[in-house]
This record gives C-alpha cells, structure tokens and sequence, in this order.
C-alpha cells in the first residue's frame, strides 16, 4: 500500500499549532502552580502527542527533540524532578523550537534553527537530577520490538511447534486457531493436530476460556523469530515452543493442504491509495484548512435537506400551476427564502471561529515582555469565545498585538510609580471581546498612566493639523490626532511616553477589514481602544440609496439617521462649505452626485435626503435623491475585477442584475477632509 | 458485509492517517476524539459492536486504559481485537494496557503497510 503521507501533512500541522498553543498556555501557569499533577500531565501529553504525529509522518527532527522533551516532562510529571524557574524557562524555549521547527517542516521559515544546544540542555536537566545517566536520548529512533536473528541461512529445516494459548487469550480479542492459520499460511504445514484433552465436560466448561493446545510440524528456510511474530500478542501469557523435528529420511512428504484448520484466513488486501488524485502533495503548498465543529455541518446538512424538499415542493406547484395554487406557491416560495437565508448564515458561521484564537498568544506576550520591562501585569480576557470571521482573526491579531505591546511598554507604570500614584503594584491589562449590534467589539484596555493631552495638543499644532486660534478641541478629538500618518516620530515617543507608534497603521489595518477604531483615555487612568468589526467580510447589512438613474449602498453600520432637512436647516458657512443643523449638530454636507459625477434627479437640500453618516471620529450628511430599502449585500471586490476607486468599498449585484457600488464611508470623509476634492475615479 | 472500525485517538492527524489506511483495507471507520466520545460513538455502531479498535492511550477526558476496560465491559465487545498505539518508551503502559483488556499493539512511529499488518494479525 503505497500511501502518500503529506496528504495528513495540513491536518499534522493544524493539530501540532493547537498543540503548542496549549503547551504554552500550561507552561505560563506551570510557574504558577508547579504542584499541580493535572497540569503536568497535560502538558506531557501535548509533547507526547507532537512526538507521536512528527514521527508518524515522518518529521524526524522534531520527533527527536520532542522525545527528549518528553523524557524531560515525564520525569516532571513523576515527581523525580522538581519544576524551578530556570526549567519553566528552558520548557518554554523548547516550546518557542518547535515552533520555530514546525513552521520549518511547513516551510514558511526557509531553515530550521539546530537543535542540539537546545536537547543538550534538556539532557543536562534530565542527568542533573538523580536519574540514571545511563539512559540517553540518542537513539530516539529506535523502533521498538526488533525479534531475535538467528545465524543466517538455515536452509528449510524440519521443525515441530507447540502452542499451548493462555487460557485467557480469548477475553483479550485473540483468536487462536486464527494466529494457527497465520502461521501456517508462513510454513510447508507437515502435520497439524489439536489436543482439546484438556477440554472439560460441557456443564463445566467456561466458553471464554481456552482449554486447546496445538501441534505443528512444519518446514520453513525462513528465521524462527519471524515466524513467531504473529504470536507476538500472545506471546507473554502463552507456551510457545519449537524444536527440530528428528531427522527423517523423508525428504518432502506431501504437505497435507486439504485439513487447513484455520478455514482460510483472508490476506487484507488493500486498494491502492488514491495518491495521485491530489494536485500538489508536496507538503509545502499551503492549502488553507478550516476546522468546523460537526454541530456546525450536521445544521448545515439538515439545512440542505430542508432545501431540497421545499425545493420539490416548489417544483410541484408550478408545474401544475392554476391561479387558485397562488397561496400554494406563495407560501413555497417563502418557506424556500427562509431555508435559503438560514442557510446563508450558517454557511458563514462555518467560516466563524472563537476569537480566542487571536487572545491566544497574549498571555505568553504579556509574560515576556512584562519580565522585559519589569513591570507587573497581570491580563484578563473576556469573551474570548465571541465568534469572528476566520480572515479577520487573523488579520486583527497583529494589530491587538501592537496595542497591547504599546500598552505594556508605555501605558504600565513600573511598580514603584503605580505605589507613588496611589495604584495596585500589578498593572492589569484587558482584552474584552463582545458583539454589539451588527458587529464585534474588541477592547483593548489599561490602567496605566493614560495619554499625554497636552503633548499631543503641542505635536498637533506643530504639524498644522490645528492652529492655536482655533477653539480647544474635544477630548475626543484631540486623541484622535495619534492616529495620523507619521504623526508619531522618535521624540514623540518620549515626550507622549510613547503612545502612538505606528498608529496610524493600526487604523490602516482595522479599516482594511472594514472596521473602525476609537479610544477614550484618562490620564492617571488608563487608556481604552475600541475596535469594531464587521461580522463577517462577504456579507453587509446595507441601505440601497438612488442618485439619478444610479443606486448605491451605504453599509447600515455607518448610517446614523436620515432626515429631510427643513429650508432653514442648510446654510452656506462664509466662503466655506455647506452646512445642515441636525439635532444641534453642525454637519458638513457631501453632495454624493458630486462626489461620485453622477447625474442627480434633485440638487436642492431642502427638496433631497440628507443621509447622516459616521466613522468614530467624524460625521457629515450625504445629500441623496432617496432611499430605497435596507437588505443583505454580497461584496464583489472591485479591486479584482477593475482597480481599487477611493470611496468605494465594492459592488455588488442587485435582485434585477444591475450593479451598485458600495460606498466606502471613511474613505469618503478622507476624501472630503482633503479639501473637499473630487474622489472619484 | 462490510468490517467496521473505530479509532480512538485526540490526534485528528492520526486518525485521519489509522482511518485512512483501515478504509482502504475495506473497513468502515467509526471515530472518537478520547475514550468517551469512543464509547458514544459505538453505541450509533450496528449493533453496538465493531470488529476492530485501535486505541491511543495518551487521551484527555477518558484516556486509552481505562477506555479498554469499559470496552471489555460490554457484552458486545467481549471479543473484539483491540489495538493499542504505543510508543517504544511505554513498556509498562504496554502491561497496562494488555491487563486492561488490550489484543495487541502497534508501536508508534508506524506507516500503513506496517498498520495493515498488525491488524491482519488479530482482525477478520
């Protein structure tokens, strides 16, 4: 059988990340709690199991380094050595190489890093602590049971052997008249007797006990060992002997084939892998794999199922179709649109994952660089099991990653400056994660020494981005200004103690994926950011809005309210832009027949739709004809299938096949904020 | 009529691995993630019973030992071969395993000629 082991690579891989994952998240705690047998037993069976897997499919260096590291966690876990600082330490380097060993066998790292500085420690752990020396690790990959060999070349000799089973075998799953007729099927059978002599009488007998003996006399040219290799599991509780048979001068007798006692066991032949349908096997090609709970497929298929018969119940109707089956067809029709929208939400909730997969590599984070910097943190995490699209999990996480790095490094205080503040030693830091209405919220949080208001204040009006005339700005707005495009440089990083480090590329990132990012901060307090992100990246809830013959999409996440302005409600500020009075605010108007070139059917505020819309920082009012209805978008990109076209998001495809383009409301206000110019294509 | 099996092991990779090989030897393949789910997993088996399993020992929840005992506990797997996956440093898991119930075993690493020759050591 000639099975292509990469096909199991990715789901190796998978199992080996999730694995090390844990591994990591036991070992931070082991520090904690280095008493705990539980703990130490599942951190050996991590190790154990990537042993396993890397061996199995071939990954030797890694099996090697794991079997040492096993060795290493047993004894841990057998009380012989006892967990210090330095060990925690050594365990966790060793996680941090196999990491770095499997991305290797992944090949997304071009080279493995050597392991021997790394096993040699580990040996010197083991060796240091009473074991025997004796045993070392060299030989990780000796397979385990090797038979006895014999002087070669025997030449087909004339043997007897005697099995007497143990009287148990048959409780153990082990058939013996079937290991009978497997030796046989080995050997030119000479003569097969069965001794039930033994066998009481039948109110007597226990049937799950083995009373039978067996007599074989046989001839073979091939080793002994190997032929008693199908004894090997009964080995230990039975008699199994073979001697030579006297010499007789009868050279072949005829082998007696007709009295096979065994009935002729079946050799299993297997059918051959079916290697070559798989495109590229190599191992290296980075397929993307998702793991889905079968909860999440078994709703999916029933869904399907349901389909499928509103779907004939569909058919039936329409083929004998008369206007007194309308109701019929209606209400067919209507059941297929439920199924049909239920199973659009959990075909994307297949792709939905826990955002504990982001959360996951923080502790560790937090861990280092806490001890880096000396300081003291301890993380909360809530909510890790809010359920995110896969592709912005693994997007969000290096931004998360950078604010909780700037956390760390700038918001903390070290200890002796949290006592003076009047504030626990330990710092804490927060990840929260939750919905809220369409979208997830994810909060990243401290109880540092907060923003420097005045700082930003002074860097803002050095760079222009606010003259000292104009009126103080809100708080709010004010912490915004950290988010500008290089508006943090190496001095800044001082004197706002540091918050701001590539900000701007933060926001770039969180908008990228269709998201918003805000912050509160007090100073003395702490600094919160508030990330929101969609659900998911195919689908938005949006509102439908036309302009002339034109219709386009507004995401419903970025509408506030609509109104329709009364005359008095739009002013012209002096010289500047158009103005609406909504509810006391004072909104800029953006007249999107403008913005996009399109030809409008109404151009007067008073007479139009002023559709107020908001990112985190800002909100102006697009001037529309009118709205059309709210309803589910499927995003086409537009950058694949045309270019990428500031202010706008995507296209989809509308119930009468025609094509709206979706509106890229930040991308829109950027636009209008850079002097109002034109930002259509 | 078709032989079933049912793997036992947390590693999805293995059992993807033990389960593929076994099918292509002719056997429908039953799964569980560690002894419990094994155990739930015979009972949607045709008549409660499989004619093979292969067991890891190394398993949260309900590890391969104690799985082995349960199973032998059942009237309708009294008889049934039973593999254990073992590693060349488990000796002693070895004996466990054996007085737990346990045919057999197959030493790890394995590939599936050396799979499908253990299994034809104890299984129809």
């Amino acid at each position: 059988m000639n099975v292509d082991m990469t096909m199991f690579h990715q789901a190796f891989f998978d199992e080996a990340a999730d694995l090390l994952a844990d591994l990591e998240r036991n070992l931070l705690r082991l520090e904690e709690s280095p008493e705990d047998a539980e703990l130490l037993n599942t951190i050996f069976r991590c190790a154990h199991s990537i042993k396993g897997g890397s061996s199995t499919f071939g990954f030797t260096e890694i099996a090697h380094f794991t079997h040492g590291l096993e060795t290493l966690l047993d004894r841990l876990r057998n009380g012989q050595i006892e967990v210090s600082r330095p060990l925690a330490q050594l365990l966790l380097e060793s996680q941090d190489h196999l990491k770095a060993l499997l991305d290797a066998a992944r090949g997304v790292e071009a080279s493995a890093p050597d392991s021997a500085p790394l096993i040699a420690r580990i040996e010197a752990a083991i060796a240091g602590n009473g074991a025997t020396g004796a045993e070392t690790l060299a030989n990780a990959d000796h397979a385990g049971v090797t038979a006895e060999r014999g002087p070669h070349g025997a030449g087909r000799r004339r043997l007897r052997l005697d099995f007497a089973p143990g009287a148990h075998v048959l409780q153990k799953g082990s058939d013996p008249l079937r290991l009978v007729g497997q030796f046989l099927d080995q050997v030119t059978q000479i003569s097969v007797s069965c001794d039930a002599s033994r066998l009481p009488a039948l109110a007597e007998m226990n049937p799950e006990i083995c009373y039978l003996t067996w007599q074989i006399e046989f001839q073979t040219g091939n080793e002994v060992a190997e032929l008693l290799d199908v004894f090997e599991f009964v080995a230990d509780e039975s008699e199994i002997a073979v001697a030579p048979l006297e010499e007789s001068e009868d050279p072949a007798p005829a082998p007696i084939s007709s009295s096979d006692p065994a009935a002729g066991p079946v050799a299993l032949k297997p059918a051959s892998a079916p290697a070559a349908g798989r495109s590229e096997p190599s191992g290296k090609a980075e397929t993307q794999t998702l793991r889905v709970s079968t909860d999440k497929v078994d709703k999916l298929i029933n869904l399907v199922g349901e389909l499928v018969i509103n779907q004939s119940m569909l058919n039936e109707v329409v083929q004998n179709f008369t206007m007194a089956r309308l109701p019929r067809l209606v209400e067919a029709v209507g059941e297929m649109e439920r199924a049909s929208r239920e199973l659009q939400e959990r075909v994307m909730a297949v792709r939905m994952l826990p955002i504990k997969h982001a959360f996951g590599r923080f502790p560790r984070l937090v861990h280092d660089l806490a001890a880096a910097c000396g300081k003291q943190i301890e993380l909360k995490m809530t909510g890790e099991e809010t359920e995110l699209d896969k592709t912005v999990i693994e997007m969000v996480a290096d931004p998360l990653t950078h604010l909780v790095r700037n956390s760390i490094d700038h918001g903390l205080e070290i200890p002796p400056e949290r006592v003076a503040a009047g504030k626990p030693e330990v710092g804490t830091i927060s990840l929260n994660a939750f919905h809220e209405g369409g979208s997830i919220v994810i909060e990243v949080s401290d109880d540092g020494r907060g923003l420097n208001r005045e700082g930003i204040l002074k860097k803002a009006i050095e760079r222009g981005l606010l003259s000292e005339s104009d009126p103080a700005p809100s708080e709010e707005s004010v912490y915004n200004y950290i988010f500008q495009p290089g508006f943090s440089t190496a001095s800044v990083v001082t004197d706002l103690s540091g918050r701001g480090v590539g900000m701007d590329i933060v926001r770039k990132a969180v908008q990228s994926l269709g998201g918003s990012i805000a912050l509160t901060s007090a100073a003395g307090k702490g600094t919160r950011f508030r990330i929101r992100l969609p659900l998911t990246m195919a689908i938005l809830e949006g509102l439908s809005l036309s302009v002339g013959e034109e219709v386009y999409i507004l995401p419903l996440t970025s509408i506030v309210e609509s109104v329709r302005p009364k005359p008095g409600d739009v002013r012209r500020v002096a010289g500047q832009a158009e103005v609406a009075i909504v509810r006391g605010d004072v909104l800029p108007i953006l007249r999107l027949y403008e913005v996009f070139g399109a030809r409008p059917k109404i151009t007067d505020p008073a007479r139009a739709l002023l559709v107020i819309v908001a990112t985190e920082s800002k909100k102006v009012a697009l001037l529309v004809d009118e709205l059309i209805g709210q309803s589910q978008i499927v995003i086409k990109s537009l950058e694949t299938n045309y270019r990428k076209v500031e202010g706008i998001a995507g296209a989809t495809i509308l119930g009468d096949g025609r094509v709206a383009l979706i509106v890229d409301v930040p991308g829109l206000i950027r636009g209008a904020n850079m002097g109002r110019a034109r930002v259509a294509a | 009529m078709s032989k079933t099996a049912l793997i036992v092991d947390d590693s999805t990779s293995m059992r993807q691995m033990v389960g593929f090989t076994l099918k292509g030897a002719g056997f429908t393949v039953l799964e569980g993630g560690n002894g419990k789910e094994a155990l739930s997993a015979l009972d949607t088996a045709p008549g409660g019973t499989v004619d093979l399993i292969i067991t890891d020992l190394n398993m949260p929840v309900m590890d391969g030992i104690t799985f082995i005992r349960e199973a032998r506990r059942l009237a309708a797997l009294r008889f049934t071969p039973i593999l254990m996956l073992t590693t060349e440093s488990q000796d002693a898991m070895k004996m466990q395993g054996k007085a737990a119930g346990a045919t057999g075993w197959i030493v790890k690493p394995f590939n599936p000629e050396q799979l499908l020759k253990v299994v034809a050591k104890v299984a129809p």
